[in-house]
C-alpha cells in the first residue's frame, strides 16, 4: 500500500514545429523543436491529489496527455502499479489500463459530442469495454452514474446543449467514471466554469474522491483551488518541474522564486494589504528557452551558475526543489 | 459631492427574437464619480459584459436599449446618432476588452494605430502626436517604447499587447474607461502587471474605471465600489471592503462563500444549488428567490428595489430598510 | 410526432424556410417535378414507349393551344407520334435518376476519403489532397466523357444496365472532390475537440471514432453541397446526352430529348426541343435555389 499509484522519471515530451519541407529547403529555415515536457519526475500515492500549477505553455496538459497514453512520450517512464504504461498502451493489455485510468477536460461545450444523447455518451465506455450487457442495463447503470454526480437518471434521453456548462462538466465526471476507475487526470475541470458552478463541481470530486478512494492529478492555473483540492502540488515552468511539496508546506514556505512569485501575484481577496515583490518579466517563448536555469531571466536570485547550468531536482525533507540558490542555501 | 462622471438610470437592455424578447439587463441604476474605480462583477450571463457595452453604444442587434438613460457629465448619450457616439467614443469613452490579440488592427504598427487615435480626438500634429504617443508607452512600462514604436502587434507578447491597449484606451485623455475582463486571457503573473498598471496609469491621467469582470480577486485589488449583478439586476453595490467582507444580499454571501480563499482551509466550499435562470425563464420577485436559502413569499411575488444595508445597498426583502417580518 | 421530427419544426431551419418565399416556391416547384418524374408511369397521359399506342398520323402536332393542337397532346407530339409531355415525365425521371444515383456514389466516395483524409493526416492526406487538385485541373465533362468512351469501348455490346453504371460513374468521378474538400477540413477541426479524445482515453479504436465520432458532425455542409450537386449532376448528364454519349436512346433523358428536337427547331417545330430545356432549367434552377437558401439558413453567423 505504501507503493504509489503512479511513479513519474524524467518524462520528456518533444513536438516538432518546422515549417513544412518545401519551405525549409526553399527559405533554408532549420527544423524547430519544443521540448512541452522536459524530463519532469514526480509521485502520485494512491487515494491522494497532485495538483500540477503553472502557466501558460508550462507543459502541464502536456503531462496529462502523456499519463493517460494520449501521447507516447519522447523519454522516460511512467509506472502505473508498476507496469509501464507505454509497454501497456502499446500491447493487447491497454485496454485493461485504460479502465483504470481516465480523464476530465476543460472544456464542457467541447467534451461532449454535441450529436450523442447523454446516455450514449456515458455508456459509451461501458459497451466499448463490454462491462454491462443489455439495453435495460445499460440504462440503469448511466442512470446511476448521473445520480452519483447531482443529475437525474432522467437526463439521459438529453443532449449536451440542453445542459449549463457546470452540468455538462459533470456529465463528462459521470463518463469518466462509468468503468470505475482507480485513477482520474482533470484537466482544468473547473476553468470554464462560473465560480459558485466550480464550487458544485469541486464537492462533488471531492465527495466521489472519499467514497471511492479516487486518486487524482488536478491541473490548475488558479492556485487558490489548487489549495482546497490538493494534498501535494507541484509547479512548473517551461516544461519543467521547479518544486513539488505537500500543500501545507508550499504555501506557507514556499522555497523555489517562482513558486513565491506565483503566491505573491495572486489577487488577494482577503486584501489583506501584503506588501508584494514586483513581478517582472513574461514567461519566455518556448521556441527559445533560456539557457541554465529557464527561470533565471526573471529570478531575482540568479547567478552565473544559474545562467549555465540546468539544476537538477533534489529531495529536501520530502521536498522536490530544483534551484541551485536553494541549494547552495542562499534563500 | 462633485457631481457624477456616469449616471445609469433604470437601464434595460433587450433583444427581440421570434420566440418573444429576451430581457437581459433590467431597471439597472449606478453612478460613477469622476476617478472612481467601479467594479462590475458577476457569472456568465449577468449582464455586465452588456452593461459595459450599452455605455460605450456597441450594443449589438439585434439588442438595443430597451429604456432608461445614460448620462456622461450631465449630457445623454445613450439616445446620440452613429456619428456623434464615435466621436464620443475614444475622446470621452476609452474601451479595454478582453483579447489584446482582436482589439489591435495586426496590419498597422503600434505607434501608427496609436497616433491616429490621438489625431482623431485631439487637435495635435503629427510630431506633437508621436511624442504623446511615446509618451504613453514608456507610461504603460513598455521598455524602449521608441523602438517598440515601429513594431507590429504581433511581434508583442500578450501582456504587452494589452498594456499597449491601455495605451490605445487613454490615447485621448477619456474621462471615463470601460474595461471588460481586461485580465482573464493572461497568466497570473502578467494579470497582476496589469491590474497594477492599470490602477496606476488610470490615477494619473484621472480617468474612472468601469471594470466588469467574473474575477473577485481582481475587484478586490483594483476597485473602490463594486456592483453585484444578477440576472440582469444589481442585487448588491457598495463599497469593496463592506461587499466582500459584509456582504448583505445572499446571493453576494453564497458568491463570496464559494470562491476558494488562499487563507483559510475549508473541508467543503458554500454553494449555491441551481444555476443562474436563463433569460426566457427568469422568475417573477427577485430573481433569486428559487435558489435562496432565505427565500419567503414575498420574495416570490415582488421584486425588491436597492435599499440599505449598512455601508451597502441591496435589493433584498430579508432588509430591515425594506421593513422586512423578522 | 417522434422527437426528432418535432425539433426539427421547432428549429431556426423549419422558421427559415417559412419565411423565405423564394426558398418556398423553389421547393414546390422542385417537388412538383420530382412527384411527375417517380410516378411519371400513373400521372402521365400516354406511354411514350409503348410503341403500339403510338400514332404516326399525331406527329409534330403543335403544343394544344395552337391551332394545329389537339388537346389529347398538350405539349404537341414529336416526329414518331411521341407526346411531349409524357416524354417530358419520363426523361425528367431518367435525369432526376442519374443525377441523384451519381450523387450518392460521389458522396459516399468523397466523404469516406475526406474523413480519412483529415483524420491520419500526415502522406495520406497529402496524397488524396494532390488527387483532388488533379481532378480539379480538368473540367468535369471531360472527365465524363473520357470515361464514358473508355466503357464504350471495353463494352461495346453492353446492356442498358452497365451503360447506366457507366454513366453513372462517369459524373460521380469528377464529383466526390468537393466532398472530400469540405469533410476533410470539417474534420480536422472535430479531431482535435476534446470529445474525440476521450473517446480515444476510453480506448475506441481510431476507425470507430472516425465512423461514430466524427462523421455525424462533419455531414452538415455535406447536405448542401449535395442539393446544389444534383442540380449540376442533371445538368452534367444532359449535356453527355445532348452530346450522344449519355444514356442510351432507348431510355431518353431530357438532354436526349433536346437533341433529338433540336433536329426539328429550324424547321419551326420548337415544342419537341424547347419544353425539355425548360423543364431542365426549371429542375436545376429550383433544387439550386434550395441549395442556396439551405446553406444560408444552416449557417449559424447568419440566423
Amino acid at each position: 500500500m505504501n507503493k504509489p499509484l503512479v511513479e513519474v522519471q524524467d518524462l520528456a515530451k518533444t513536438f516538432e514545429v518546422s515549417a513544412p519541407w518545401l519551405n525549409r529547403v526553399v527559405e533554408g529555415k532549420p527544423r524547430q523543436f519544443v521540448h512541452a515536457v522536459d524530463g519532469v519526475s514526480f509521485d502520485i500515492g494512491r487515494g491522494r491529489t497532485l495538483a500540477l500549477v503553472g502557466e501558460s505553455g508550462c507543459g502541464k496538459s502536456t503531462v496529462a496527455r502523456l499519463l493517460v497514453g494520449l501521447y507516447a512520450p519522447t523519454r522516460g517512464t511512467i509506472r502505473f502499479d508498476g507496469q509501464d504504461t507505454r509497454a501497456v498502451f502499446a500491447s493487447a493489455g491497454g485496454q485493461a489500463l485504460h479502465r483504470r485510468m481516465q480523464m476530465i477536460f476543460q472544456d464542457p461545450f467541447a467534451s461532449l459530442n454535441p450529436r450523442w444523447k447523454v446516455l450514449d455518451i456515458v455508456a459509451e465506455p461501458l459497451r466499448e469495454h463490454g462491462l454491462v450487457q443489455g439495453k435495460a442495463a445499460v440504462q440503469d447503470r448511466v442512470g446511476e452514474l448521473l445520480k452519483s454526480v447531482g443529475l437525474a437518471a432522467a437526463d439521459a434521453a438529453k443532449f449536451p446543449h440542453q445542459f449549463s456548462g457546470g452540468q455538462r462538466q459533470r456529465i463528462s465526471i459521470a463518463r469518466a467514471l462509468a468503468t470505475q476507475p482507480e485513477f482520474l487526470v482533470c484537466d482544468e475541470p473547473t476553468s470554464a466554469l462560473d465560480v459558485s458552478v466550480q464550487a458544485q463541481v469541486l464537492n462533488i470530486m471531492k465527495d466521489l474522491q472519499q467514497r471511492q478512494g479516487l486518486t487524482y492529478l488536478f491541473i490548475s492555473h488558479n492556485l487558490a483551488v489548487v489549495r482546497h483540492v490538493a494534498d501535494d502540488v507541484g509547479v512548473m515552468y517551461l516544461g519543467r518541474l521547479v518544486e513539488v511539496a505537500p500543500k501545507a508546506e508550499l504555501f506557507a514556505r514556499p522555497r523555489h522564486p517562482y513558486t513565491r512569485m506565483l503566491l505573491d501575484a495572486i489577487p488577494d481577496i482577503g486584501m489583506s494589504g501584503r506588501a508584494r515583490t514586483p513581478v517582472q518579466g513574461e514567461v519566455p517563448n518556448p521556441l527559445e528557452p533560456p539557457s541554465g536555469c529557464s527561470f533565471h531571466p526573471r529570478c531575482p536570485h540568479a547567478n552565473e551558475r544559474c545562467r549555465s547550468e540546468r539544476p537538477l531536482q533534489q529531495m529536501l525533507g520530502g521536498i522536490r526543489i530544483a534551484c541551485h540558490a536553494v541549494e547552495e542555501g542562499r534563500i | 459631492m462633485s457631481a457624477p462622471l456616469l449616471e445609469v438610470r433604470h437601464l434595460s437592455v433587450d433583444f427581440p427574437t421570434r420566440r418573444g424578447t429576451l430581457l437581459a439587463i433590467d431597471d439597472v441604476s449606478f453612478d460613477i464619480a469622476p476617478g472612481e474605480v467601479l467594479g462590475v462583477v458577476g457569472e456568465s450571463g449577468a449582464g455586465k459584459s452588456l452593461t459595459g457595452a450599452a455605455i460605450i453604444g456597441l450594443l449589438e442587434p439585434p439588442g438595443r436599449i430597451a429604456g432608461g438613460e445614460i448620462l456622461l457629465e450631465g449630457r445623454r448619450i445613450d439616445k446620440l446618432p452613429h456619428e456623434d457616439m464615435r466621436k464620443l467614443r475614444g475622446r470621452h469613452i476609452g474601451a479595454i476588452f478582453q483579447d489584446p490579440l482582436t482589439s489591435l488592427n495586426p496590419l498597422y504598427t503600434v505607434g501608427r494605430q496609436l497616433v491616429e487615435t490621438i489625431r482623431t480626438h485631439l487637435p495635435l500634429s503629427e510630431k506633437q502626436a508621436r511624442e504623446r504617443a511615446i509618451a504613453l508607452l514608456a507610461d504603460t512600462g513598455i521598455p524602449a517604447p521608441e523602438a517598440r514604436f515601429d513594431q507590429y502587434p504581433h511581434q508583442f507578447s500578450g501582456g504587452m499587447r494589452q498594456r499597449v491597449v491601455i495605451a490605445l484606451a487613454l490615447a485621448a485623455e477619456p474621462k471615463l474607461i470601460v474595461a471588460d475582463e481586461p485580465t482573464t486571457a493572461l497568466d497570473v503573473s502578467i494579470q497582476a502587471q496589469i491590474i497594477a498598471l492599470l490602477k496606476k496609469v488610470c490615477r494619473e491621467h484621472g480617468a474612472a474605471v468601469m471594470l466588469v469582470t467574473h474575477d473577485m480577486g481582481v475587484i478586490a485589488e483594483t476597485c473602490d465600489r463594486v456592483a453585484v449583478m444578477y440576472a440582469g439586476r444589481i442585487v448588491e453595490i457598495g463599497p469593496v471592503a463592506d461587499v466582500i467582507h459584509r456582504p448583505a444580499h445572499p446571493y453576494t454571501v453564497g458568491l463570496m462563500g464559494s470562491i476558494p480563499a488562499m487563507d483559510e482551509d475549508r473541508e467543503r466550499l458554500l454553494q449555491i444549488d441551481g444555476a443562474m435562470p436563463r433569460l426566457n425563464a427568469i422568475p417573477a420577485g427577485c430573481a433569486f428567490n428559487p435558489r435562496c436559502p432565505k427565500v419567503f413569499d414575498r420574495c416570490r411575488v415582488e421584486r425588491p428595489d436597492l435599499a440599505q444595508a449598512g455601508a451597502t445597498r441591496a435589493a433584498c426583502w430579508l432588509l430591515a430598510s425594506h421593513g422586512a417580518a423578522s | 410526432m417522434p422527437s426528432a421530427l418535432q425539433r426539427f419544426f421547432d428549429g431556426d431551419v423549419w422558421h427559415s424556410f417559412r419565411t423565405s418565399p423564394v426558398a418556398m416556391a423553389a421547393a414546390a416547384v422542385a417537388l412538383l417535378c420530382i412527384f411527375c418524374a417517380v410516378f411519371a408511369h400513373w400521372v402521365a397521359p400516354h406511354n411514350p414507349f409503348d410503341l403500339a399506342s403510338l400514332e404516326l398520323g399525331d406527329a409534330r402536332l403543335p403544343p394544344a393551344w395552337e391551332d394545329e393542337g389537339k388537346p389529347k397532346y398538350l405539349l404537341g407530339t414529336d416526329d414518331q407520334g411521341r407526346d411531349v409531355l409524357s416524354a417530358l415525365m419520363y426523361g425528367a425521371r431518367i435525369s432526376l435518376l442519374v443525377g441523384l444515383a451519381s450523387v450518392a456514389v460521389s458522396v459516399v466516395v468523397g466523404v469516406g476519403l475526406g474523413l480519412l483524409s483529415g483524420f491520419v493526416g500526415g502522406r495520406v492526406d497529402a496524397l488524396i489532397m494532390r488527387i483532388c487538385d488533379v481532378m480539379l485541373s480538368f473540367p468535369s465533362i471531360l472527365i465524363a466523357l473520357l470515361i464514358d468512351g473508355v466503357g464504350r469501348a471495353l463494352f461495346p455490346n453492353a446492356h442498358d444496365t452497365l451503360a447506366f453504371a457507366v454513366l453513372i460513374l462517369a459524373i460521380a468521378l469528377p464529383g466526390w472532390v468537393p466532398y472530400a474538400r469540405t469533410v476533410r477540413g470539417s474534420t480536422m477541426v472535430e479531431r482535435n475537440k476534446e470529445y474525440v479524445q476521450a473517446a480515444r482515453v476510453i480506448g475506441v479504436s481510431s476507425g470507430r471514432i472516425m465512423l461514430r465520432h466524427v462523421l455525424p458532425n462533419v455531414m452538415g455542409p455535406v447536405l448542401v453541397l449535395s442539393t446544389i450537386q444534383v442540380a449540376s449532376a442533371i445538368l452534367i448528364e444532359a449535356t453527355l446526352s445532348f452530346l450522344g454519349v449519355g444514356v442510351p436512346p432507348t431510355q431518353p433523358s431530357l438532354g436526349t430529348l433536346i437533341r433529338v428536337g433540336n433536329d426539328f427547331l429550324f424547321s419551326g417545330e420548337w415544342w419537341i426541343t424547347i419544353f425539355p430545356g425548360l423543364v431542365l432549367v426549371m429542375i436545376s434552377l429550383s433544387i439550386n435555389l434550395l441549395g442556396d437558401w439551405l446553406r444560408d439558413a444552416m449557417n449559424p453567423r447568419l440566423r
